[in-house]
């Protein structure tokens, strides 16, 4: 059976996690992991902003935002290529075909979610936190802290939703990024290649490991909305 | 000394509806106000508006101390309080709940400790202290709303419905607290209740909110 024989290949791959594999995976975890934690540093300011002042054209921006949740990642990944390419505005950084060129694309697709669903999970807060806060003698800066930490569950579960969105993506660091084996050829993009390739035992093997990642992911996103609930039942 | 209020010609209104018309009260002696009136009067809107969370759409509230006016700053807004109907616990233990107040006012280490201690102790909190405040009864969680406002030592402690959802046993606690507070003069207390025997147990001075207007009685 040609299926039972790659599938067997593929966990003898897995449980022999040779240097090329292992390189593989890590660098899906290191690109993905730097554009979420990117994602974070701008998108959860971005979301305070959002939740806590009032300012003109605010309503726009978080539709704007609530839409780029679902940027097609081929897409993003034309529209990073054309800034990063030699002729383009960005050209003079030689970034293209690299990590950091990964970097940048899976940047820009998790930026929405985790802005859009910190935001969300900031105004989710029932009125009376902050309120209460205020009763207690907090600043304006404390109350929106407290707000904020009211909200954490919520804000755990967008950057969670944020990296399994693009650690499963492909589009956009294939075009960026090239497939360039040992240098930017991550779990996605070898499974797309070798697929191609007729190449299945390794593209099978990185197939688990990547479903093993989004079972985690999603655990740990189950697991924070339950603590988010725990004991709010009342 | 005694920190007063005075609230005087307070209008509100909300979706068109007048809740508060030319509402005024002074809230100058030591001692327990009772705030009673009907369902929707506006006697929680009062208490917000007097604690400075709520502006009125027009009036004034005045803060003083022996007549002379005290400017409605962060500092006087951390000497009085207010504990809502429904409290707003923070999604934490009991103790962060009660320290917050501290922590906020940069109050910590062993003098934050036993202010907290003291507080849940008050309160007969103190062996609930390690549980996740959302997961407190309805009583524990008033009472834990009040240890929250005590630790804070309020000049004037504003209490919303304290005995609303809360049974017989927890009630008396919640009186005795609020009338031991009285007996060591801690603050002057205002507090909004329905129970007219609760009313005539606590009150030194009663009071009934009617077509948005506080009249004494
Ligand atoms: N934030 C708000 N937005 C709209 N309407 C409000 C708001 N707060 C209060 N109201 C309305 O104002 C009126 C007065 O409410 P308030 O809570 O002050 O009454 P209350 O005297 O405390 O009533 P209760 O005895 O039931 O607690 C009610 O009709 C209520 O629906
Ligand atoms: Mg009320």
């Amino acid at each position: 059976m040609f299926l039972a024989e790659s599938f067997k290949t593929a966990f003898s791959l897995i449980i022999g996690l040779n240097a090329e594999l292992l390189g593989i995976i890590l660098l899906s975890l290191r690109v993905s992991g730097t554009a979420l934690l990117i994602a974070t540093l701008l998108g959860l300011p971005a979301a305070a902003l959002l939740g806590f002042k009032r300012f003109r054209l605010k309503g726009t921006i978080i539709s704007i935002l609530h839409t780029f949740m679902g940027l097609p990642p081929v897409v993003v990944g034309l529209l990073v290529y054309l800034l990063l390419s030699r002729s383009g505005p960005l050209g003079f950084l030689a970034l293209l075909y690299t990590p950091s060129a990964m970097i940048i694309a899976q940047s820009i697709l998790a930026f929405p979610i985790v802005a859009a669903l910190s935001h969300s999970a900031i105004v989710g807060v029932d009125r009376i936190i902050t309120q209460a806060s205020m009763t207690l003698g907090a600043t304006p800066y404390q109350v929106s802290l407290t707000v904020i930490r009211e909200a954490r569950y919520g804000i755990m579960s967008g950057i969670l939703a944020a990296f399994g969105r693009v650690m499963a993506e492909v589009g956009a660091i294939l075009i960026v990024g090239g497939n360039i084996a040992g240098f930017t050829r991550v779990m996605t993009t070898t499974i797309a290649l070798e697929t191609d390739k007729g190449n299945f035992d390794l593209a099978l093997a990185l197939g688990i490991i990547l479903l093993t990642i989004s079972l985690a992911i999603n655990s740990a996103v189950r697991l924070v909305q339950q603590k988010g609930t725990a004991g709010a039942g009342r | 000394m005694t920190l007063g209020l005075s609230a005087s010609g307070i209008w509100k209104k909300y979706n068109g509806d007048q809740i508060l018309r030319d509402c005024s009260f002074s809230f100058n002696e030591q001692g327990i106000y009772v705030l009673t009136g009907a369902n929707g009067c506006g006697k929680s809107t009062f208490l917000r508006i007097c604690t400075l969370i709520e502006e009125p759409d027009s009036g004034e509230i005045h803060y003083s101390v022996d007549g002379r006016m005290v400017q409605k700053d962060l500092e006087l807004k951390r000497r009085i309080t207010l504990v809502l109907p429904k409290v707003g616990v923070f999604n934490t233990t009991v103790l962060k709940n009660v320290a917050y107040g501290l922590k906020i006012r940069g109050i910590g280490g062993t003098e934050a400790t036993e202010r907290v201690a003291k507080a849940l102790e008050f309160v007969e909190l103190r062996h609930k202290m390690d549980q996740n405040a959302l997961t407190l009864s309805s009583g524990e969680t008033q009472r834990l709303g009040i240890a929250r406002a005590l630790v804070i030592n309020p000049e004037i402690l504003f209490l919303d419905e304290p005995t609303a959802s809360v049974d017989q046993k927890n009630t008396g606690i919640i009186e005795d607290i609020i009338l031991n507070m009285k007996r060591d003069s801690m603050a002057t207390v205002v507090i909004t209740t329905h129970d007219r025997e609760q009313a005539a147990r606590l009150a030194d001075h009663l009071l009934v909110m009617n077509e948005g207007k506080i009249l004494p009685c």
